[in-house]
């Protein structure tokens, strides 16, 4: 029979094995294979993995030191159709020109526009600040410090040439002058409006202004209309420095996205503005990532009743499944645990547009020839080379169709600022970690695209550093590759303390995923989680069916099954064996 | 509730009770629900430890939904069976008989010997004391356990906002596997002890057609011949 030995084993280790999980682990296995041994065969389970990288093979090309971030070679607008407006702002008299300037459209928009700039004064995208109304922390990227290019502050020369304004370079801009609003960037709809950094950087950073068409400002004036993907992805596609770069769910694949990749951006069937469900009141957006709605329990509202939040149920209401069958109302019953990206976006990254998954800083200043260069040893899906390392920069890896990190999540992020201290000793330091648990009534499991970045941080007072990147000056790192010049002139700059000292230390960031949301039939299976080595493994706390058991029940409930099954086969050897001795005997 | 003078004192003394008929013993609604349940308790065996992740030979999803609607079925099963055992009056059968023990030492040796059963079938008798023990705990204990956390662990949603809904779901979870446990050990001691008749498939065919060849009484026999309230071929 060959389950005995094994058997035996077990009985004498059972009393022992209650207190010892792993050892439990191994049991459970082992007594499951006895009774298997009498019924049925085990398979193992194999799921597929998936794979991302395709590398492209290393060689020597010529040096490369191009340092444009947003090349972009469809400039064609994509279609939005609201119908026809009621204005033509081709015939008003005040957009005929000529312009030499953004702030002279600017001034033009806001002579009848009279309140636009006063609202858009209000908005994040102006501001670049937000105080966070829970943690009550000081949050915008105007002093954040991200897992990339790390700190905007300081550098808004070059960082803020994604700020919705004209010339914010340094600390003098005037944030209370409205023709400082770039209307343009967000209404042009010819696509030969751009924009480039607001100041000189080093010899290396000027290609950035190199061979662009001048802007035709009148005409790009004459052509405003509500913003298009391509709008909102001259920055958002492109955020972390280079498309798809940040986010994994954003990037420049959405631009005219086919029906897999996003069901409501779908070029050919819903085209979906980003204000379709970033719907806007005076120049506000509904979706913060700051303060994220993790968990919509309204729902929809009446026609025109619910226009404040970017949720997927403020559409789809909280129970979007039928309830005609058992699958929808499973399903349903999903909606207070498991946010619908977490389903509904199986991978990220899908377009053929790669994203980072890891940035080390450590390697950044290499030179060649005294000068700075790229290396492109990673080709993504749509055939373009992503750069692999940049001596500005340091070096990266990438992914696509990737698999999400996934967490309990209740919508609050808590940052890792300037002033945050950390002990580097405790593993990667969390630049926005986020609250939730399985208990707390509110969260619910959400995807993340988890990104690792080896930066530097000063070592004296445990606290991340800002570092001067952009100038014409020697200090600028992105001209001199001098990491304690750069952290020293970044911190003296803002008035930071700073021990002198600096080292690096590894960081992760947290992007909550929700766009890229597949066709249904696409959707996540149930057995992705529910298996024994399921998507959601690492969650820990909660019993989820299909991949968690009882181990001690378990290990009990074999034994018992496979005893019974020895037992009932015991007899029967024996009634054999027997019947045929008492036959033998009435035989002779 | 006894005081039927046939469930007694059978077992000390092995009355002659007259000679063989083959009779209706399982009645076509009998054999439907045993049947039938087999069939279900299979397939929620076979669902259940392939959603709990004993096998892989069912994924997870269509488990799921076989398991639901098997239990469902299972359900509405039993509701008529406890229905039909009521007004048949046949729950009778499954209440405690004397000589437990007896039966267990000819399993556990009589039979290897050779020594006949120590309990007869009658018409109205159609269990030895072992199997009445054996089935009432069916009935009371591992059936209700499965349905009661079965039917909790279906309608999860129903409590799942509440605080406790964590950890009610181990509960509810360990419970419901536990007793499937059982039941699988049931099941197994179950269709072994159904290879012990005359021939290893004779209880299996008889469960199959509803006849046996059983003893009867004279009073017996005059009584079926008189009302034809029991088939009998011979
Ligand atoms: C009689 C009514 C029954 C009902 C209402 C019922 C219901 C359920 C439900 C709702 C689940 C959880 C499935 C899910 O994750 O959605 C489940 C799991 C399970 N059922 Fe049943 N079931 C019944 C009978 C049985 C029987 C007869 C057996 C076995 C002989 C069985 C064995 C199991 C097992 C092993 C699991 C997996 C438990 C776990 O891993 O958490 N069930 N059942």
């Amino acid at each position: 029979m060959g389950i005995r030995p094994d058997q035996c084993r077990l009985c004498v280790s059972v009393i022992t094995v209650i207190t010892d999980m792993k050892m439990l682990k191994q049991l459970t296995l082992v007594s499951k294979a006895s009774v298997g041994a009498c019924l049925w065969a085990l398979i193992l389970i194999t799921t597929p993995a998936v794979e991302a990288s395709d590398t492209a093979p290393s060689g020597t090309e010529p040096v490369d030191n191009n340092m444009n971030f947003r090349i972009v070679t469809d400039s064609k607008p994509s279609i939005r159709d609201d119908g026809e407006s009621t204005a033509d702002h081709s015939k008003f008299e005040i957009l005929m020109g000529p312009f030499e300037s953004g702030p002279e459209v600017t001034r033009a928009c806001i002579s009848c526009h009279t309140e636009a700039g006063r609202h858009f004064m209000q908005s994040i995208h102006w501001t670049w600040e937000y105080d966070h109304p829970e943690t009550e922390q000081k949050l915008g990227k105007k002093t954040l410090i991200n897992t990339f290019c790390t700190n905007a502050k300081g550098n808004e020369g070059m960082c803020a040439q994604c700020h919705a304004g004209y010339g914010w370079k340094d600390e003098t801009f005037d944030f209370t002058n409205q023709d400082n609003i770039d209307c343009l960037v967000c209404h042009d709809r010819t696509g030969a409006y751009y924009k480039t950094p607001n100041s000189l950087g080093n010899k290396a950073c000027s290609v950035m202004f190199e061979g662009k068409q001048p802007i035709p400002w009148s005409k790009v004036a004459q052509s405003v209309g509500k913003p298009g993907r391509e709008n909102c992805g001259a920055c958002h596609f492109y955020g972390g420095g280079g498309d798809g770069v940040k986010h994994g769910d954003l990037d420049s694949s959405l631009k005219r996205p086919s029906h897999d990749l996003d069901v409501h951006m779908d070029a050919e069937g819903l085209n979906f503005a980003c204000t379709t469900c970033h719907v806007t009141r005076q120049h506000l957006w509904a979706g913060s990532r700051y303060n994220v709605m993790a968990h919509d329990t309204e729902g929809v509202g009446l026609p025109g009743e619910r226009r404040d939040v970017a949720t997927c149920e403020s559409c789809h209401s909280n129970a979007p499944h039928s309830y005609n069958e058992l699958l929808g109302s499973k399903l349903n019953g999903h909606v207070d645990r498991i946010a619908c990206q977490t389903c509904h976006i199986p991978t990220i990254a899908r377009g053929g547009v790669a994203t980072k998954t890891e940035w080390d800083w450590r390697t950044a200043g290499k030179t060649r020839n005294g000068e700075g260069f790229k290396e492109k040893h990673y080709t993504q899906g749509n055939g373009e080379h992503r750069a692999t390392y940049k001596s500005i920069k340091g070096s990266f890896k990438y992914g696509e169709n990737l698999v999400p990190h996934y967490d309990w999540f209740d919508g609050q992020m808590i940052y890792t600022t300037i002033e945050s201290q950390f002990d580097p000793a405790n593993g990667p330091v969390e630049i926005n970690g986020f609250q939730g648990s399985h208990n707390d009534g509110k969260s619910r499991i959400w995807p993340f695209k988890r990104m690792l970045t080896v930066q530097p941080y000063d070592k004296g007072n445990n606290t991340l550093v800002y570092m001067h990147l952009w100038g014409d000056d020697d200090d600028a790192y992105w001209g001199n590759y001098d990491f304690g010049r750069a952290i020293k002139v970044g911190m003296a700059k803002n008035d930071i303390p700073y021990s002198g000292e600096f080292d690096f230390v590894e960081t992760y960031s947290f992007w909550p995923i929700t766009h890229m949301v597949a066709p249904k039939e696409n959707a996540m299976d149930c057995a992705d989680c529910h298996s024994r080595k399921g998507r959601l493994n690492q969650l820990e706390g909660f019993y989820m069916p299909g991949r968690d058991s009882f181990h001690w029940l378990d290990i009990l409930g074999y034994i018992a099954l496979g005893g019974a099954l020895l037992g009932v086969l015991l007899h029967g050897l024996l009634r054999k064996l027997f019947s045929n001795k008492i036959q033998q005997k009435d035989a002779s | 509730m006894s005081g039927h003078g046939n469930n007694r004192g059978q077992d000390t003394t092995i009355k002659k009770r007259g000679e063989k008929h083959y009779v209706m013993l399982y009645t076509r609604y009998e054999r439907f629900w045993h049947w039938s349940q087999a069939l279900l308790i299979f397939t929620l065996f076979f669902t259940g430890f392939g959603l709990h992740g004993t096998h892989d030979l069912i994924d997870f999803r269509t488990a799921v939904e076989i398991h639901t609607y098997a239990a469902i079925a299972l359900i509405v099963l039993w509701i008529f069976t406890t229905f039909w055992n009521f007004t048949t009056g046949q729950w009778r059968q499954y209440l405690f008989k004397e000589g437990v023990l007896k039966v267990i030492r000819f399993y556990a040796y009589g039979i290897l010997v050779g020594e006949p059963h120590p309990y007869r079938k009658g018409l109205q008798r159609k269990q030895n004391a072992l199997q009445s023990l054996a089935y009432m705990g069916f009935m009371i204990f591992i059936g209700p356990a499965l349905w009661a956390s079965g039917i909790v662990y279906l309608f999860y949603d129903l409590w799942s906002s509440y605080s406790w809904s964590g950890n009610g779901l181990t509960v509810i979870a360990f419970l419901h596997t536990a007793a499937a446990f059982l039941m699988g050990i049931f099941v197994i001691i179950h269709i072994y002890m159904t290879t012990t008749g005359k021939t290893p498939t004779h209880y299996i065919k008889t469960m199959i057609s509803g006849y046996d060849s059983i003893e009867l009484t004279k009073a017996e026999v005059a009584y079926i011949e008189e009302t034809h309230a029991v088939s009998m071929k011979d």
